[in-house]
């Protein structure tokens, strides 16, 4: 069942046109993230839920109900900025209650609410202070509870994690999701960060040049991307080019090699030139049956800590690969050969 | 040797400040004859001339700083808001009565609204005082709009708009209760700085023949001896009042003690 409906959304800048033929059916309760590079567009269909941007054409729909006339203190959706915006003259439980206050909602009600929040995001207590007395974690919070406390029908996120450091950022992340499955809100996320928006969301909406390129579950979009763009922007990829040797073999040709037994596009035939994309984590260097091998040179070996990131030179390309790290095995040493392992059906074969 | 130098300038500059205004407070104790007593004073505050411009100078100083607040406050914002683009012209404007002197204007004052005008402003008490305030809020507008825009420029007024559009209030919420909260120091600046304005202002009060501190100041310094200096320093201390007040203020504010 249809919650949210955006509906052939346009949105043009002069002659620039940032958002084209936007389409996403939203279930309640759901949690979509809107993922791309800046200036995608993204930001832009977020802002026109809202309210903050007119859509050039295109409807949105809450439970059935166009909204695009509606002003954006009518269209009751809370927002949580990157910059968390809380009102610096308000102590936090002034900031959490303001949209009570607005609806005229009584004392009693209001200070209730206030607390219920403030409990909710782990920051009771907090009522009295002002937002220059709390960090950056805990002010997102703050505004996270203020654009909840109102009982929004749609939460947005623009970005809310960018300004936090790292270890923050995780927790808050895991944090907004507890919150947000609890409260059964339908939410849409806007985020340029690939793990944020794989970790957090039911579904994942990747744009590019103000397109929907793919929309599917996270697991969907890293492992079938739909497109070159989708496959490239969401996690790390070594890309190879190869020419199609056998259609009927699924063999192409690369660096004087021939790789058979791989998932060709559909339309592909001989002789085309192809893209062979592989992840990182697809590569082995223990072999199994069945297992294609690549042989390279190492040209880095960087120790990130759990894992080290491996890259060789295989058919004029960098190819990485990720191993565990091992505490009785360094890493190898730069310059010598190396021979990996993957599995061809991991192959993500696309036409150039 | 440096340091001998720095200080003698420094010296120097505060003498050439201080100097006539020991001199000048000397005289005006100097009422009674081979004794220092407070008679200029007690003459000064006495006079009843004295009690009536004041208090309606201080009236007028009211409505100019409410006046300016609600003209001012609204076009900042909005120009900071929605149209960056007029910024240099808005200042431009604001800028306008500091090169044009006030005694231009309220020959115009006078020119457009006097009693044969479209608008014969000039022909009652209530119209010619609206016509001052209108005049002082004018005087005013590059210290109070100054003062304003430079509050604005610590806040981040579109997403703070945003946020508490999303939170379900119109425009006349997100004024009273956002912006105009968040930039009340500056206001307040800028209300002192007009109020300093208008008790000393001479030039339109006298022009348009009204009864305010400025044509009195004038009247007795032509007539007395040791009463404008009394006044002066009276007048004087209202400007460091409002000046304390200013420091006062800043410093009260709660969530601006420390900014982050």
């Amino acid at each position: 069942m249809t919650f949210l409906r955006i509906d052939h959304l346009e949105k043009s800048f002069g002659a620039n046109r940032v958002v084209k033929d936007f389409n996403l059916d939203v279930a309640q309760g759901e949690f979509i993230s809107l993922l791309g590079p800046s200036g995608c567009g993204k930001t832009t269909v977020l802002r026109m839920v809202a309210g903050f941007e007119t859509p050039t054409s295109g409807a949105i729909h809450i439970e059935g109900a166009d909204i695009v006339g509606q002003r954006p203190n009518q269209r009751n959706i809370g927002m949580v900025f990157q910059a968390y915006a809380l009102f610096p003259n308000m102590t936090v439980a002034q900031n959490v209650g303001f949209g009570l206050k607005i609806a005229g909602a009584g004392r009693a009600k209001t200070d209730a609410r206030v607390e219920e929040m403030l409990s909710t995001i782990g920051l009771e207590g907090y009522g009295g202070r002002y937002p220059f007395q709390l960090s950056g974690g805990q002010q997102q919070r703050v505004a996270l509870a203020r654009a909840l406390a109102v009982r929004p029908r749609v939460l947005l996120l623009d970005e809310p994690l960018s300004a936090l450091d790292a270890k923050i950022r995780t927790s808050l992340r895991a944090e907004i999701r507890q919150i947000q499955q609890r409260l059964g809100i339908t939410t849409i996320f806007v985020t340029h960060d690939q793990e944020e928006a794989l970790s957090i969301s039911d579904r994942v909406v990747v744009m590019n040049g103000g397109i929907a390129e793919q929309v599917g579950t996270p697991f969907d979009v890293y492992n079938h991307p739909a497109t070159a763009f989708v496959a490239s922007f969401v996690g790390t990829l070594s890309i190879l080019e190869g020419t199609v040797k056998s259609k009927a073999e699924g063999s192409v040709q690369i660096a004087g090699q021939t790789l058979t037994r791989l998932r060709l596009p559909d339309d592909a035939a001989g002789d085309d030139k192809v893209s062979l994309s592989l992840r990182p984590e697809s590569l082995r260097l223990d072999r199994r049956k069945g297992d294609l091998d690549l042989a390279g040179k190492i040209i880095a070996a960087d120790f990130l800590g759990s894992v080290i990131r491996i890259q060789f030179e295989y058919g004029g390309s960098r190819v990485s690969l990720d191993v565990f790290n091992d505490p009785t095995r360094p890493p190898p040493a730069v310059g010598g050969s190396l021979t990996v392992h993957v599995a061809p059906e991991t192959i993500l074969v696309m036409r150039r | 040797m440096k340091r001998f130098w720095a200080w003698a300038a420094f010296l120097a500059g505060l003498a050439y400040m201080v100097l006539p205004l020991i001199g000048m407070s000397e005289f005006s104790l100097k009422m009674r004859r081979g004794v220092y007593s407070l008679d200029a004073y007690a003459s000064v505050l006495n006079d009843p001339k004295f009690q009536e411009t004041f208090a309606f100078s201080v009236t007028m100083a009211i409505f100019t700083i409410l006046f300016g607040v609600l003209l001012v406050v609204p076009t900042a914002y909005w120009v900071r808001l929605r149209l960056p683009r007029l910024r240099p012209y808005v200042e431009f404007i604001t800028l306008l009565p500091l090169v044009i002197p006030a005694i231009v204007v309220v020959f115009g004052y006078i020119r457009l609204y006097n009693t044969s005008s479209w608008l014969p402003m000039t022909g009652s008490t209530l119209g010619t005082n609206i016509l001052l305030m209108f005049g002082y809020s004018m005087l005013s507008l590059p210290y109070m709009y100054r003062a304003v825009d430079t509050g604005l420029r610590t806040l981040d007024v579109a997403t703070l708009t945003e946020a508490a559009q999303s939170l379900g209030a119109g425009w006349g919420t997100i004024l009273a209760r956002v912006i105009l909260p968040n930039v009340l120091v500056a206001v307040l600046s800028g209300a002192f700085l007009t109020f300093a304005i208008v008790i000393g202002e001479f030039t339109m009060a006298a022009l348009l023949n009204r009864p305010a501190f400025g044509p009195y100041m004038q009247l007795l310094g032509a007539n007395r001896a040791y009463e404008p200096a009394a006044l002066a320093v009276i007048a004087f201390a209202i400007t460091w009042a409002c000046m304390g007040l200013i420091q006062l203020v800043t410093r009260l504010s709660k969530h601006t003690r420390v900014q982050n």
